[in-house]
């Protein structure tokens, strides 16, 4: 995940974390689980991915930035990232 | 007397402290973090940011030991159910037609916690919030949980409860540019006024509005406009659609308020009962967003004169601050200490304040200037500041 978020949860920092397979939205709560507070960084109070945050499945941009229901298959891997702008 | 300042910048929170008579800012605080506001709880001190992060959703930060470490909320959010209608912004690609059949609804999402106020003494823990898309959220804990005032949320201006279906009137309240930033075209609420008397009788500010009162603590609110005078209107006259900049209020006096509005200053005498346009075009007086407001004596208000619409900065290349003493009958200018040559700063809607005799106010070019005689005469704080968007004295 992109690096800034670890100034808001050092816990994640160089963690490479195993979840069971699941939607997005399910990964993201796993997350959550570790790093309590993680989804308002990343969603917004209805649970949809934050306008300049995007989600990827291995190679593949998440496709359903609402309720995030892609799903991750076993061995997949999920990529977070911010955009970046702007001064 | 003060000895504290905090700045909300575009670059973090910068807390200036006065030390034997001397100013000295601290290392910038939630350095890269634009902190749209940022005030001091005058109860227990305890110091408040809002930050407004580009990408992980606005978060208030607070901090319980005069700035040493800040802990970051998540708690104010919109409750489930919580719609809007749509506004749409007038581009040039705007359709008439298609907002003009039945109103679209947004669930609504925190784009920006835009004021933070304090409630009366005898309410510890009393917090209010106002956010775009222009809910106000008030905690009784001391900001662990907030809760949307639904009064103003549902308000008949505002298309009714929407909570329990569809609008049962039209919205009045139009969108702020504020919030375009956001990708929409939403209100906001920048102005929260509490009475000192009462602590039941409040007035908030929405851009593009007006000004809404309530006398029993939020059960019902009540549009307060009348006197209000609105150029870019059709009718000048319109109960609603008014842009406030921002009003504040005397606190010995508080049926006097000051605004300053898009299309002027305001004044009122009778708790906004009714606003008199006094602004004096003639010496600058007109245009601008912030207004402090004496505490001791409410005839007396400073602004920060701009020039209108388009270019929204100093006039004439040049700083100055204007003072009235009489209700706005009269104002003087006062630059000395202030540039007079290639200055282009505009002072946002919170950047500006009063404590006693000082006046603070921070600009979009980053000079944060002081004065020690009620604005009289001032001199620079530092010159490199992020742009400012928020003044409070502690």
């Amino acid at each position: 995940m992109t690096p800034h978020l670890y100034r808001f949860f050092p816990a994640l920092e160089k963690l490479e974390i195993e979840v069971p397979t699941g939607s997005v939205a399910e990964v993201v709560q796993a997350i959550d689980n570790i790093a309590p507070g993680f989804c308002d960084y990343v969603l917004d109070e209805r649970g949809a991915l934050r306008r300049h945050v995007l989600i990827g499945v291995n190679d593949t941009v998440v496709f359903d930035r609402k309720t995030l229901s892609d799903q991750v298959a076993d061995g997949g891997t999920v990529y977070i990232f911010q955009s970046l702008t702007g001064g | 007397m003060s000895d504290i300042i905090l700045l909300g910048t575009r670059k973090g929170t910068v807390i200036v402290d006065r030390q034997n008579s001397a100013w000295q800012p601290r290392p910038i605080l939630h350095a890269g973090i634009p902190v749209c506001y940022a005030a001091c709880d005058p109860r227990d001190g305890t110091l408040w940011a809002s930050l407004d992060h580009g990408h992980w959703g606005p978060k208030l930060s607070r901090s319980r030991d005069g700035g040493a470490t800040w802990e970051d909320l998540a708690a104010l959010k919109y409750p489930q159910g919580a719609r809007h209608i749509v506004q749409y912004l007038p581009t040039p690609d705007f359709d008439p037609q298609t907002p003009a059949g039945q109103p679209e609804y947004r669930d609504a999402t925190l784009l920006k916690i835009w004021n933070i106020a304090f409630g009366a003494a005898g309410q510890p823990g009393r917090l209010y919030a106002g956010t775009i898309p222009g809910g106000l959220f008030v905690s009784d804990d001391g900001g662990d949980s907030w809760a949307l005032n639904r009064p103003l949320w549902n308000h008949e201006s505002r298309g009714g409860d929407l909570f329990s279906g569809d609008a049962t009137s039209e919205t009045r309240w139009g969108g702020t540019p504020a919030s375009v930033d956001y990708g929409v075209f939403e209100p906001g609420i920048h102005s929260i006024v509490v009475d000192p008397r009462d602590p039941d009788h409040i007035h908030v500010a929405v851009s593009s509005a007006g000004v809404l009162e309530t006398t029993d603590g939020g059960r019902s609110w009540t549009g307060r406009n009348r006197g209000m005078l609105n150029d870019y209107l059709p009718n000048p006259n319109a109960d609603w659609g008014h842009d406030p900049h921002f009003i504040a209020g005397c606190p010995a006096q508080p049926d006097h308020l000051w605004q300053q509005n898009h299309c002027g200053v305001f004044y009122s005498e009778d708790g906004a009962q009714s606003w008199n346009k006094v602004s004096a075009p003639e010496r600058g007086v007109h245009f601008g967003f912030p207004v402090a407001v004496d505490k001791q004596d409410g005839h007396t208000a400073w602004v920060f004169p701009a020039q209108a619409d388009m270019a929204r900065m100093a006039i004439d290349g040049g700083l100055c601050v204007a003072r009235t003493q009489d209700g706005g009958q009269s104002w003087q200018t006062f630059r000395t200490g202030l540039p007079q040559e290639h200055a282009y700063d505009l002072v946002l809607r919170h950047g500006m304040d009063i404590a006693g005799d000082c006046l603070c106010f921070g600009t979009t070019t980053g000079n944060v200037y002081l004065s020690e005689d009620r604005g009289e005469t001032w001199h620079c704080l530092g010159h490199n500041f992020p742009p400012v968007y928020s003044v409070r004295f502690g």
